[in-house]
């Protein structure tokens, strides 16, 4: 539905956004996960025609935005970086320009308009005008106008930035049920976010993709991936535990915290799923060892973002 | 259509929204009265028409429309929320129109709001009323060339006070090229046709044949053709700015 080929800008002599391709589909939620100043927004931008790219072409739903930009930007529900509206509007009277714009007329209108202020929790503020709302709310607004018009795509820039837990929740919960027909694309520098919502992520870092994965995926290039934490109890000794640890074959190495008595055994890499945490669960067991946790990590996203995008940088 | 009256009434309402709009309206009537009845000698003149009341438009026009055009595009730009307008389904064309009628409709809605100026005429006097009514659509015809200017340069920046001031000038420009002042300076080493091509860009010499009650085709084409280009000039300002 996306399909990125060649993305290229350039402020001045900075390079921005190098060289950037990637397609994606329907029933996707595509993560873009870099660090500040890393291209995401401007990638966004080029996709939905306000920038035009100094080289390279972006086409939605088989409409080239360069050349087809209105077909294109029917299919795309948007939210800005920040949320921009009119402020001195209420979200009431936004949300109906919106409609007007998109062509939404009679039923369909009144009843879109009514589901997406009940979605985002709009109703209480409806008349208040928008510079006079909070945060959350202005985020929301942002949302319900990007998907008033039930978009085929869903490009959405931050979309959780500056909210608190509680809202992030909603937000994220609005965009796993709207992802079964959609493609929806995100740009967050939370990794937390990538994990909880997307099903591939596309790290981006000085404007170049480093990686492309599912979240899963990405996080199995962890040093952690397949670590086991544990926890041990009163009247076991610490070193003797990290020295029989160590003696495994599918151990790599550990790395303890005598004060809470806890210690993250690293797998050595190729030993199977599972293994090490098999390991030292038979260990633990036949030394009868006291312990209060034994846990599987899957890996650490952060870790891995920060591997990949500081080795870049450097 | 439909996007462009969206567009429009959406405009509108922000006008209204805020008190900036009503502020307008009383400066300019207020504006509009004292130079009318004081400066212009109204009364002394003893003639009942609106001479001395229309003559002031191009001089008020050049301050006041520049302070309505200034936040068009610059506001947009520096709240953020013209890339929202522009990622919606919107034609640079439409984008333009639609703000440029918006602003237009205010004047209008501040120039009808004279008439209690054209009543007073009628009351003291037989005035021409057609020739009133010809100068309300040349002064409405300007406005909307000043507006045209000034929404173009609202576009080449993010702040308002630089669009206040370079829409002046270039307004500034177009008034005086009329003038016979100016119009001597050219005249001494310049050919005549390029002096007559220069007298012809005027707001002036078009606006006071109109307001004298004779609406020629041509004054009419004029103020569309400066409308016309300086909204092109816009549509294209706000494509380079995409690129940039
Ligand atoms: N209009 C612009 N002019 C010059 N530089 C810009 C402009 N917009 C963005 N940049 C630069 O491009 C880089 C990428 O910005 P952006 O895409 O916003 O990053 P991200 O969204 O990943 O944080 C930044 O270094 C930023 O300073
Ligand atoms: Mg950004």
């Amino acid at each position: 539905m996306i399909k990125a080929d060649g993305l290229t800008k350039r402020y001045g002599r900075d390079t921005v956004v190098n060289d950037l391709s990637f397609t994606c589909q329907r029933g996707e939620v595509l993560g873009f996960l870099g660090p500040n100043g890393a291209g995401k927004s401007t990638t966004m931008k080029m996709v939905t025609g306000f920038v035009a790219p100094s080289a390279g072409r972006a086409e939605v739903c088989g409409h080239d935005i360069a050349t087809d930009g209105l077909a294109a930007r029917r299919k795309i529900g948007y939210l800005p970086e920040g949320a921009p509206c009119y402020a001195e509007m209420t979200p009431g009277s936004f949300l109906a320009f919106i409609a007007d714009i998109r062509g939404l007329r009679g039923e369909k209108r009144t009843q879109r308009l009514e589901e997406v202020a009940d979605r985002l929790h709009l109703g209480p503020v409806l008349g208040q005008s928008i510079e006079t709302l909070s945060k959350g709310f202005k985020r929301r607004v942002g949302l319900a106008q990007a998907i008033l018009h039930d978009p085929d795509v869903l490009i959405l820039d931050e979309p959780t930035d500056g909210l608190d837990p509680n809202q992030k929740h909603e937000v994220r919960e609005l965009i796993r049920s709207m992802s079964a027909d959609k493609l929806i694309v995100i740009s967050t520098h939370i990794l937390e976010e990538v994990e909880a919502v997307c099903s591939r992520a596309i790290i981006i870092a000085n404007g170049e993709i480093l990686a492309d994965d599912t979240p899963h995926t990405l996080a199995g290039r962890s040093r952690y991936h397949n670590a086991v934490r544990l926890t041990i109890g009163d009247g076991t000794g610490i070193d003797e535990v990290i020295a029989a640890i160590e003696r495994l074959d599918s151990v790599d190495t550990t790395e303890s915290d005598r004060d809470h008595g806890s210690i993250i055994v690293v797998a050595r890499s190729g030993s199977a799923d599972m293994r090490t945490w098999q390991d030292v669960a038979n260990l633990v067991q036949s030394n009868d060892w006291t312990i209060e946790s034994l846990q599987l990590e899957a890996g650490r996203l952060d870790e891995v973002f920060r591997q990949i995008t500081r080795g870049e940088n450097s | 259509m439909n996007i462009i009256s969206a567009i429009l009434r959406r405009e509108l309402q922000s006008y209204f929204a805020t008190p900036v709009a009503y502020v307008f309206i009383v400066i300019f009537l207020v504006l509009m009265g004292t130079f009318t009845f004081y400066l212009g000698g109204f009364y002394e003149q003893g003639q009942a028409d609106l001479r001395s009341f229309f003559n002031f438009h191009p001089w008020l026009y050049l301050f006041l429309v520049p302070a309505i055009s200034m936040r068009l595009w610059a506001e947009e730009r520096k709240s953020g929320s013209v890339e929202l307008l522009m990622t919606l389904p919107v034609t640079p064309w439409q984008a333009v129109l639609g703000k440029f009628l918006a602003a237009w409709a205010f004047t209008g809605i501040a120039l009808t709001l004279t008439f209690p100026i054209w009543i007073t005429v009628n009351y003291l006097g037989n005035p021409d009323n057609g020739t009133i009514f010809a100068a309300y659509i040349g002064s409405l015809l300007m406005a909307g060339g000043f507006l045209a200017i000034g929404s173009c340069v609202s576009a080449i920046t993010r702040n308002q006070v630089i669009a206040f001031v370079i829409s002046i000038v270039v307004c500034f420009g177009f008034l005086l090229s009329g003038f016979p002042m100016v119009l001597d300076v050219f005249r001494g080493w310049l050919p005549q046709v390029i002096v007559d091509a220069v007298a012809s860009l005027s707001f002036l010499s078009h606006f006071s044949n109109i307001s004298r009650g004779v609406i020629d085709f041509r004054d009419l084409v004029y103020f569309g053709l400066v409308i016309g280009t300086f909204l092109y000039a816009n549509t294209i300002i706000l494509q380079w700015k995409q690129a940039d």
